[in-house]
């Protein structure tokens, strides 16, 4: 069942990216997805991006033609809701670094909120195109994460692209855990760059998605679900598939380029 | 523990339970995944002559376990890109069962003979999808529809031709009595019931195609009589299909006459391991109840079907 619930708040967050609040008292944890149905048009799979008590929320970028009227939504509208679905991230590590390019921060910003919480060290590498797009930059800064920023533009902090941030501070700073989502071209460099120093990576995958259940096959990529399997997985379980970094599915299924 | 290997159709199953239509069909490697896990065989999404992308969502209102609506609209790659995802399964050893869907009897001979040459060991033809328009149920209504396009594939290919039926019909045994008599090797029964969720705070439908269809243990009892009335009426194996939670209801389908089932919904409550856990269950209901094989049960509970030895 789904729960259609008013949007309560709504927060732009960079010129491309909006929040939307919503009471939904189901408990999820950081990672875990909704199915967000915006009625009369689609139903889009949406990491939680307040994961923690009743009023969940979800960040939107405009990617596709739904996400962009999705930001059209206003307080007050009605949305349905069902979930959480998917796994979690292992909240156990004390030192990890986020690795974030662009919308990923939504993803990510809930894990690293509640390890702060519990005493964990978190640095965040915030990677966007420009400086106006970082993502929760002062969410990360008011949690206490330490943050390293990059911008393809170099409008600020440094220029190009946060793997050459992420790797650096894999270079000179332990860390027992990286935590990453963004394109996966980037996520596939940050996996790479984490293997060199043996630091186990977990990365948040997206891929198109119907009914969120582990039936309809849409979301399939090697032998998992993102839907029931991830969308966080281990590295190591998807480094190697032929598809990461490469290939998704359409929504009839057939293999295209990402 | 009783014997569960059964022929049907004229092929060899490892155990009855078949991964249904539509479940995990979509790419090689979720076959696979689902004959590792111990499906007795998987059998593909419907498959048509050109790629289809489906409805939008929501495609999907949850209940409790009791039930799961749909309407994805026959998604699916197209007969061009699909036979890859056949040759992973394939090599994983998987026997697959290729299903397809058309709008005519021409195009389902067209659309046979190339999954015919994919490697599968039969067809089904969906003939009962509730709610594609111009497909499924639309195609599959009438007696005569269905013996034609049964005898139009079962004309261009050797293969072993099952006609999956629909329920959504006054009389359901009678399109599986014309499936037999256009040739197919097998009838299976039931896809799901023609259904609608409405959302009372938006009054809208929920599934954004409107009507969509029912399936998991809700519909059992529904899948159970049409299995029943299918199998008083034609000579041919019947697989019963609709709402196989445990090994009780897959051996109350098997008493009412089917030699093999198939399982969907299931997979989404309790996951890909429904599979080995239903063959495991099975084998031991059966001998508890003093069957040595499947096929000993097969019908009993018509009174005229073979009497197990106690």
């Amino acid at each position: 069942m789904r729960t259609v619930v008013p949007v309560t708040e709504r927060v732009v967050e960079t010129p491309s990216t909006v929040t939307l609040r919503f009471p939904f008292p189901a408990p999820a944890d950081p990672g875990q997805f909704v199915m967000v149905w915006l009625p009369g048009d689609d139903e889009l799979p949406m990491s939680l991006s307040y994961s923690d008590g009743p009023l969940k929320g979800v960040t939107i970028k405009a990617m596709g033609a739904t996400t962009h009227r999705a930001l059209s939504i206003r307080t007050g509208d009605l949305v349905g809701i069902r979930g959480p679905y998917g796994n979690r991230f292992d909240l156990s590590p004390r030192r990890i670094l986020v690795v974030s390019g662009g919308s990923g921060a939504a993803v990510l910003a809930p894990g690293a909120e509640r390890s702060r919480a519990s005493g964990a060290a978190v640095t965040v590498a915030l990677g966007a195109t420009r400086a106006p797009e970082l993502l929760f930059k002062e969410r990360f800064r008011a949690m206490g994460a330490r943050l390293e920023v990059a911008t393809d533009d170099g409008s600020e902090g440094t220029k190009g692209f946060v793997t050459v941030v992420a790797e650096r501070l894999l270079e000179t700073e332990g860390f027992d855990a990286v935590w990453t989502c963004g394109p996966e071209v980037m996520m596939k460099k940050v996996v790479s760059a984490a293997a060199r120093r043996s630091v186990p990576v977990f990365c948040s995958m997206e891929r198109h998605m119907k009914c969120a259940l582990g039936m309809c096959d849409a979301c399939a990529i090697g032998p998992y679900h993102v839907c029931v399997d991830g969308p966080v997985f281990p590295a190591e379980k998807v480094a190697a598939l032929p598809e990461f970094g490469s290939s998704h599915r359409d929504p009839s299924g057939r293999r295209v380029p990402l | 523990m009783a014997e569960l290997a059964v022929r049907c159709a004229g092929v060899h199953l490892r155990n009855p339970f078949l991964l249904a239509s539509g479940i995990w069909g979509e790419s090689g490697e979720s076959l696979a995944g689902a004959w590792r896990a111990g499906a007795g065989a998987v059998i593909t999404k419907s498959i048509g002559s050109v790629p289809r992308p489906g409805y939008p969502n929501p495609t999907i209102e949850t209940y409790d376990r009791w039930g799961l609506l749909n309407a994805m609209g026959l998604p699916n790659p197209g007969i061009e890109e699909y036979p890859r995802e056949i040759e992973v399964a394939r090599q994983a050893g998987a026997t697959v069962i290729g299903s397809i869907f058309a709008g005519d009897a021409e195009e389902f001979a067209r659309l046979a003979v190339r999954m015919a040459s994919t490697g599968v060991v039969a067809l089904e033809l969906n003939l009962s999808c509730p709610h594609a328009e111009g497909f499924g149920t639309e195609i599959g209504s009438t007696p005569e529809n269905v013996e034609k396009v049964v005898r139009a594939v079962t004309k261009a290919v050797s293969l072993p031709v099952i006609a999956k039926i629909t329920p959504n019909t006054a009389d359901a045994a009678g399109l599986a009595l014309a499936a037999e008599r256009g040739g197919a090797a097998a009838v299976s029964a039931i896809n799901t019931l023609r259904a609608i969720a409405i959302d009372v705070r938006l009054r809208r439908p929920v599934l954004a195609h409107g009507l969509g269809g029912l399936s998991g243990p809700a519909i059992k009892p529904v899948g159970l009589a049409c299995v029943w009335q299918i199998f008083e009426k034609v000579s041919i194996p019947v697989i019963g299909v609709g709402g196989i939670a445990t090994a009780e209801d897959a051996l109350e389908y098997v008493m009412a006459g089917a030699r093999a089932l198939e399982v969907g919904t299931q997979v989404t409550f309790d996951g890909i391991g429904v599979f080995g856990r239903l063959a495991r269950d099975l084998s031991g209901l059966l001998e508890e109840l003093g069957f040595p094989r499947l096929e000993d049960a097969v019908g009993v509970a018509h009174g005229a079907g073979p009497v197990a030895s106690r």
